[in-house]
C-alpha cells in the first residue's frame, strides 16, 4: 500500500508538472514553426533535448553518491521553494488577483516578435534560439521535476516514465490540433502541482530530519489533503474579498 | 557573463517568486531542524511545527500580496 501510494503520487506529480511545462514549450515552439519555419523549430528542439539529455547524464549518477538523508533535505527544500511558488500563483490566479495564463496570449506575442523579424539568417537565428530557449527552460524544471520527485525514494525511472508519457500526450494532442493548447485548465493543473510538489517537500525534509510520520509514505496523501483545504480555503477568501472590495468601490475593484 | 547572468535569472526565477516567502520558508526549516537536533521537540512534533509553519508563511504572503493590491 505505501510503496503504491509513492509510486502513484510519484507519477502523478511528475505526469502533471511536466504536462504543464511541456504546454508552455509546445506553444513557443508552435509559433516560431508557423511564423518563422519548422526547420529553425526543430533545430532549436533538438539542440536544447540534446543539451537536457547531457544535463540529465552528467548530474543523474552524482546523485547517487550523495547520502539520501542529504538528498531528501536538499530536494524537500528545493521541491519547497518551486511547490509554494506555483501554490502561491495558482491561488491568486484562481481568486483573480493576477490574470490567469493564456496560451493563446503567449503564442500571439510570440508570433508577433518573430513576425517582426520574418526575413534574412538572423531572423532564423532568432527563432531557433526562441525555440531553443523555450525547451530549455521549460525542459530544465522538468528535469528538475523529475529528479526531485524520484529521486529520493529511487523513482526516478517512473518519475521519468510520467514525465514521457506527459510529452507524448502533449505531442498527441498538439499534431491533431496543430494551435496553442489553450483549453487545458492550466491553473488547475499547475494548483494540483503546486499541492503535491509541496507535499513532497514536508515528507522529505521531515524525513531527512528523522521524523517518524505516522502512515509513513501515506502521510504525503495526508499532506495533500491539508494543502488542497487550504488553498480552497484561501481561493474562497480571496474571492469573497474581492467582492466586497468591488461592491464599496466598483471602479478600484474592477483593477483587481 | 550576461549569459550567465541570464542563466543565473533564469534559475532563480524557478525558486524564488516572493524572496520574503522563500526566506521565510528557509527560516522555518531551519528553526525546525533546530529544535529536533537540540532534542527540544520530539521529532514528530517538529514535524508537525513544519507542515503548520508552510502553510502560515504562505497564508502570509498571499495576504502581504492582497494588502497591496487594495484600493
Amino acid at each position: 500500500m505505501e510503496h503504491v501510494t509513492t509510486v502513484s503520487s510519484t507519477l502523478l506529480a511528475s505526469f502533471l508538472a511536466s504536462f504543464v511545462e511541456i504546454v508552455e514549450a509546445f506553444t513557443i515552439v508552435l509559433a516560431v514553426g508557423l511564423t518563422q519555419n519548422w526547420r529553425s523549430a526543430w533545430i532549436g528542439t533538438g539542440l536544447a533535448l540534446v543539451l537536457l539529455v547531457a544535463l540529465v547524464l552528467i548530474f543523474g549518477p552524482l546523485l547517487q553518491v550523495v547520502p539520501i538523508a542529504i538528498l531528501q533535505g536538499i530536494v524537500g527544500i528545493l521541491l519547497g521553494l518551486f511547490g509554494m511558488r506555483w501554490l502561491r500563483k495558482a491561488i491568486l490566479r484562481a481568486s483573480g488577483y493576477i490574470p490567469l495564463h493564456d496560451e493563446n496570449l503567449a503564442f500571439r506575442a510570440e508570433a508577433e516578435h518573430l513576425r517582426n523579424q520574418r526575413n534574412g539568417s538572423r531572423a532564423k537565428y532568432l527563432a531557433m534560439l526562441s525555440a531553443f530557449k523555450a525547451v530549455m527552460l521549460e525542459g530544465i524544471e522538468v528535469v528538475f521535476i523529475v529528479i526531485a520527485v524520484g529521486s529520493p525514494h529511487g523513482l526516478t525511472l517512473y518519475a521519468s516514465f510520467g514525465a514521457l508519457l506527459a510529452f507524448g500526450v502533449v505531442m498527441f494532442i498538439g499534431l491533431v490540433v496543430h494551435r496553442p493548447l489553450s483549453r487545458i485548465p492550466e491553473n488547475s493543473l499547475k494548483l494540483v502541482v503546486g499541492v503535491l510538489l509541496t507535499s513532497f517537500s514536508l515528507f522529505w525534509i521531515g524525513e531527512a530530519l528523522g521524523v517518524d510520520w505516522p502512515g509513513a509514505d501515506a502521510a504525503i496523501l495526508g499532506f495533500v489533503v491539508v494543502l488542497a483545504g487550504f488553498a480552497a480555503l484561501a481561493i474562497r477568501a480571496l474571492k469573497s474579498h474581492r467582492e466586497v472590495i468591488r461592491m464599496t468601490d466598483p471602479v478600484k475593484g474592477q483593477t483587481l | 557573463m550576461t549569459v550567465l547572468r541570464i542563466l543565473w535569472n533564469e534559475m532563480r526565477g524557478l525558486f524564488v517568486d516572493d524572496g520574503a516567502l522563500a526566506l521565510l520558508m528557509l527560516g522555518v526549516i531551519a528553526l525546525v531542524a533546530g529544535v529536533i537536533t537540540l532534542a527540544l521537540l520530539p521529532p514528530l512534533l517538529g514535524g508537525l511545527v513544519l507542515v503548520v509553519g508552510y502553510l502560515l508563511v504562505l497564508a502570509e504572503s498571499l495576504y502581504r500580496f492582497t494588502r497591496h493590491r487594495r484600493p
